[in-house]
C-alpha cells in the first residue's frame, strides 16, 4: 500500500514511442525474472501456482495416510519426514501443521494467487484489448512480494518446531500463545509474516486489474461487451481490495498480541495452573474480522473459476452463452452478499439466535445468484454443438462439482443444523466440492484453454481426457463420502479416532477415501507431465485454435510485449456470436463491424451497419 | 523497467482519469476498509466492557491542527506548480514536509505522554483500549511516513525543475494522497474524542 511512490518517468523516453518499441532487446533479467510483461508475470503465477498446489496435495496426502491407516506405522516415511515420524507414528502435532498449512497453501497460494494470479493477468489485457497491465511496475512487484511470502511460507516447513498448526483460520487463543503447541511458536510468526505479504502482493494485483478494466478498455469495449472472465476477474479484485485490508488489520493485531504483549484478542488465560497477564481481549474478535475477510475470500476462489468456465462453455458448445447479463448480475449479487454472511462461520460462537438468523436468511440467498449462473451453465449446454475438449470436460466438470457441493451449502446455511454439522467431515465435503474441487477444475479449464495463446503450442488432447476422468472420479470418491461420516458427527482436525467406539465403523470409509485421495493425487502427474511435455514437443497451435470470438485470439501465436503488432483492434460487437443464424462460420469474432455480415444481423443490429 | 514501460504507457493514456490516479483512489480504499476495520473492532471490543478509560493527550490537537496546515501548504503547493510559479512550489513542498515531520514528532510526543500515564501498548498493565490507541495512531504514523516519503521525491523533482504547469501528474497524485492521510488523521481524531 505504501506504493503510491511508483516510478511516473514519462518524461524519459518519449523519442522512441512509435518507432523501435519491439527493437529494444531486453536481457535475460528484463525478459523473464523482473518482466513487467503481464504476459510473463502470468506464467510465474502458474508455475508458483503449480508448485505449491502440487506441495499442498503431497501433505494432504501425508494426513490421509494417517486417517486412512490410524494403526499402520510409517517408517518408509522416515526419509521424508525425519523427526516428525516417532516409532513410525506421525507426530500429533504435525498433523496438525500438515492440516493448517494443506489449507492455507491451497486457498491463498493456489486457488488465489495462482488462480487470479495467472489468469486475470493474463487475460485481463488481452481480452480487453490493451497493450499491458496499467502498472507494469507495480504488477512486478506483486509477483516478486507473493515470491518473497511464499519462500517464508515454505521455509516454515522445515523449522525445526514445524510449521503453523493452529488451523488455517488461526483462531487466538491457541495462536497466539506460543506455549500452546509447537505449531504456534516461529511457524505461526512466519505464517503470520508471510501471510502479510501476500495481502501486500494481491491488493497491488487487484489494484491493477481494476485500474485495467475501468481505464484501459480498447475503442467500442463497452462494459456490456466484456467477456464474462473479464467481469469475473473484476469483481474478484474488487472483493479481494474490500476483504483483504481486513485480513491484514487482523494479522496485525495477533502479531501485536503474540509479540508485543498486547491483548486484543486474548483475557483470562491459565497455563498450567498460572494465569497469564493478558487481560480484556476477546477471542471472538478475532474470528469476526478473519472472517469478514475468510467468507469473501470463498468467492476470491470461485469467481474467476465461474468466469473461466463460463468462457469455455459458451466457445466449445458453440453457442451465446444464455443470460449474459443475468451472469454478470449474478456475479454483482455474490460480489455484494458476499461481504454480509461471514458470520455463518460463527452460528456455534454463541452468538445471539436472532443474529444468527440474519446472517442464515443472507446466507440462503446466496443461493439465487448461485442457481441462476448453473442454471445459465445447463441452458448453454442445452442442445449446443459441444466440442468435448479437455477444457470444456473440465468445464464441464466444474458446474458438476459447483453443484454437488452448493446444495449441500444450503444445508450448513441453516443456523439449526449447523449445530449438528460444524467442524464435522460434511463441512470438510461440502468446501472441498464447491470451492476446492470446483476452483481447482476452473484453473485445469483455463490452462487447457488458453495453454496455445500462453506457449504456443497445444496440449495433449488424449492425456487430458485421462487426466480429467481420473480426478473427476477421484474427487467424488473422495468427498461423496464424507458426507456420510460427517453427518454421522465425525469431527474434523482428529488425529487419531480409533478411541471412539462411534467412529470406529468407519475405518473401512476412510481408507476408502485415502485411496480414491492418492489415485486423484497420481492422476496430476498425467497432467504435469502434459503441461511440461506440451511446452516444448505439443503441436504447434494456430492464432485461434478453438474458433473464439474474443480479443486475445487476434493476437499473433506467441503475442509479444505489447500484445498487437499494429493497431489494438476496435470491438464492434459481444463476445458471444457463435452459431449466428445466417452467418457463413459459426463464430464471428469481436472485431468483424456489424456491415460485414449483412446476412445475419438480427433487425436491432441493423443500425449499427 | 523505465524502458518497457514507456509505450504502453502512452497508449493506454485514453482521456478520462488517468490510470495511476485511479489505482491511487483504489489503493485508498484499501487502506480505508484497514481502518474500519481497526476502528469498527474498537467499537465492538469498547462494547464488552472491562475497558479501561483515559484522557487523550492534549498533544494530538495540537498534531491535528499541524496536518491541516500540511494539507494547506500541499494545496499551495499544486496551485504554484499550476501557475508554474517554481519559488513557492519549492517552499510550499518543504513546508509540507516540515509540517509531516512536526506531525510525527509529535505524535511521539502524544505516545510519551500515554505512557508517563501508564498507558502502555502491550504487557502487564495494559488494555486493548490503550493498545488500539497505539496501533490507530502506529498505523496512521507508518501510512504517513510513506506519503513522506512522496512528498519528498516530489520536492527533489520541483528542485530539478521538474513539475510545472504541464507535467502535474506526480504533484497531483501526491496531493490527493496527502490530503487523504489528512482526512485520515482527522477521522481517526474525532472517533477517539468520540469514543472516550
Amino acid at each position: 500500500m505504501s506504493s503510491t511512490d511508483i516510478s511516473m518517468t514519462r518524461d524519459t523516453h518519449h523519442v522512441h514511442v512509435e518507432h523501435d518499441e519491439h527493437h529494444h532487446d531486453q536481457n535475460f533479467f528484463e525478459k523473464y525474472i523482473f518482466s513487467l510483461d503481464h504476459k510473463t508475470i502470468a506464467k510465474q503465477y502458474l508455475f508458483m501456482g503449480i508448485l505449491w498446489a502440487f506441495v499442498g496435495g503431497f501433505l494432504s496426502i501425508l494426513f490421509r495416510l494417517q486417517l486412512g491407516w490410524p494403526e499402520a506405522t510409517f517408517t518408509f516415511l522416515e526419509p521424508i519426514l525425519g523427526g516428525w515420524i516417532q516409532n513410525g507414528k506421525l507426530d500429533p502435532e504435525f498433523y496438525l501443521a500438515l492440516v493448517t498449512m494443506h489449507g492455507t497453501i491451497m486457498v491463498f497460494f493456489v486457488l488465489t494467487a495462482g488462480l487470479s494470479g495467472t489468469f486475470s493477468n493474463f487475460l485481463i489485457p488481452l481480452q480487453v484489448g490493451a497493450r499491458d497491465m496499467a502498472s507494469g511496475f507495480m504488477n512486478m512487484l506483486s509477483f516478486w512480494i507473493f515470491f518473497v511470502a511464499s519462500v517464508i511460507m515454505f521455509w516454515s516447513i522445515f523449522i525445526e518446531t514445524g510449521p503453523a498448526g493452529g488451523g488455517w483460520t488461526v483462531y487466538p487463543p491457541l495462536s497466539a500463545l506460543p506455549e500452546a503447541i509447537q505449531g504456534s511458536g516461529d511457524g505461526m510468526t512466519m505464517w503470520l509474516i508471510s501471510m502479510g505479504l501476500f495481502i501486500v502482493s494481491q491488493l497491488l494485483g487487484g489494484v491493477n486489474y481494476i485500474t485495467t478494466v475501468i481505464n484501459l478498455r480498447t475503442k467500442g469495449m463497452s462494459m456490456t461487451k466484456l467477456p464474462l472472465t473479464i467481469w469475473a476477474f473484476f469483481l474478484t479484485a474488487i472483493v479481494g481490495l474490500l476483504a483483504f485490508p481486513v485480513l491484514l488489520s487482523a494479522a496485525l493485531l495477533l502479531i501485536f498480541d503474540r509479540s508485543f504483549g498486547t491483548s486484543f484478542f486474548l483475557s483470562d488465560i491459565y497455563i498450567a495452573g498460572q494465569a497469564l497477564a493478558n487481560t480484556g481481549g476477546s477471542a471472538i474478535l478475532f474470528q469476526h474480522l478473519f472472517w469478514f475477510l475468510g467468507h469473501p475470500e470463498v468467492y476470491i476462489v470461485i469467481m474467476p473459476a465461474m468466469g473461466l468456465a463460463s468462457e469455455v462453455i459458451a466457445t466449445n458448445a458453440r453457442k451465446p452463452i444464455f443470460g449474459y447479463r443475468a451472469m454478470i448480475g449474478s456475479l454483482i449479487g455474490i460480489t455484494v452478499l458476499s461481504f454480509v454472511v461471514w458470520a455463518h462461520h460463527m452460528f456455534v460462537t454463541g452468538m445471539n439466535p436472532f443474529l444468527g438468523s440474519v446472517f442464515m436468511f443472507l446466507t440462503l440467498i446466496i443461493a439465487v445468484p448461485s442457481a441462476v449462473k448453473v442454471f445459465n451453465w445447463l441452458a448453454t449446454l442445452w442442445r449446443g454443438n459441444i466440442r468435448f475438449t479437455a477444457a470444456m470436460l473440465f468445464a464441464i466438470g466444474f458446474v458438476s462439482l459447483f453443484i454437488s457441493g452448493g446444495l449441500t451449502g444450503i444445508i450448513l446455511g441453516n443456523s439449526a443444523l449447523d449445530i449438528q454439522l460444524h467442524d464435522t467431515y460434511f463441512v470438510v465435503a461440502h468446501f472441498h466440492l464447491v470451492m476446492g474441487a470446483s476452483a481447482v477444475f476452473g484453473m485445469f479449464c483455463g490452462v487447457y484453454h488458453w495453454y496455445p495463446k500462453m506457449f504456443g503450442r497445444m496440449m495433449d488432447e488424449k492425456l487430458g481426457y485421462i487426466h480429467f476422468w481420473f480426478t473427476f472420479i477421484a474427487v467424488y470418491l473422495v468427498f461423496m463420502p464424507m458426507h456420510y461420516i460427517g453427518i454421522a458427527g465425525f469431527p474434523r482436525r482428529y488425529y487419531n479416532w480409533t478411541g471412539f467406539e462411534t467412529f470406529n465403523i468407519f475405518t473401512d470409509l476412510n481408507t476408502f477415501i485415502s485411496i480414491a485421495a492418492i489415485l486423484g493425487f497420481a492422476a496430476q502427474f498425467i497432467f504435469l507431465f502434459n503441461f511440461v511435455y506440451s511446452m516444448f514437443r505439443g503441436r504447434r497451435a494456430t492464432e485461434n485454435p478453438w474458433h473464439s470470438n474474443t480479443l486475445e485470439w487476434t493476437t499473433p501465436v506467441l503475442p509479444g510485449h505489447g500484445n498487437w503488432p499494429g493497431e489494438i483492434p476496435t470491438v464492434y460487437r459481444w463476445p458471444y456470436d457463435y452459431s449466428k443464424p445466417g452467418a457463413t462460420e459459426d463464430y464471428i469474432p469481436q472485431t468483424v463491424p456489424f456491415s460485414k455480415t449483412q446476412s445475419s444481423n438480427l433487425p436491432n443490429e441493423r443500425d449499427f451497419e | 523497467m523505465v524502458m518497457a514501460n514507456i509505450p504502453i504507457e502512452e497508449e493506454n493514456d485514453r482521456g478520462g482519469v488517468h490510470p495511476l490516479k485511479f489505482s491511487l483512489w483504489l489503493i485508498i480504499i484499501s487502506i480505508i476498509m484497514m481502518f474500519a476495520a481497526f476502528t469498527s473492532a474498537y467499537i465492538v471490543r469498547r462494547e464488552e466492557g472491562n475497558w479501561l478509560e483515559f484522557e487523550l493527550p492534549n498533544i494530538l490537537l495540537i498534531n491535528t491542527i499541524v496536518i491541516i496546515l500540511s494539507s494547506v501548504t500541499m494545496q499551495l503547493a499544486q496551485n504554484s506548480a499550476r501557475d508554474n510559479n517554481m519559488g513557492k512550489l519549492k517552499l510550499m513542498l518543504g513546508l509540507t514536509f516540515g509540517f509531516g515531520i512536526a506531525f510525527l514528532i509529535g505524535q511521539w510526543y502524544g505516545w510519551a505522554d500515554l505512557v508517563q500515564h501508564n498507558i502502555y501498548f502491550g504487557g502487564t498493565g495494559s488494555n486493548p483500549s490503550g493498545s488500539f490507541l497505539y496501533v490507530l495512531t502506529g498505523v496512521h504514523g507508518f501510512h504517513l511516513i510513506t506519503g513522506l516519503v512522496f512528498v519528498a521525491i516530489v520536492l527533489r523533482s520541483s528542485l530539478k525543475y521538474k513539475v510545472h504547469s504541464k507535467k502535474m501528474l506526480r504533484i497531483q497524485l501526491c496531493t490527493v494522497y496527502w490530503h487523504f492521510l489528512g482526512g485520515l488523521w482527522l477521522y481517526l481524531y474525532v472517533f477517539l474524542r468520540l469514543n472516550h
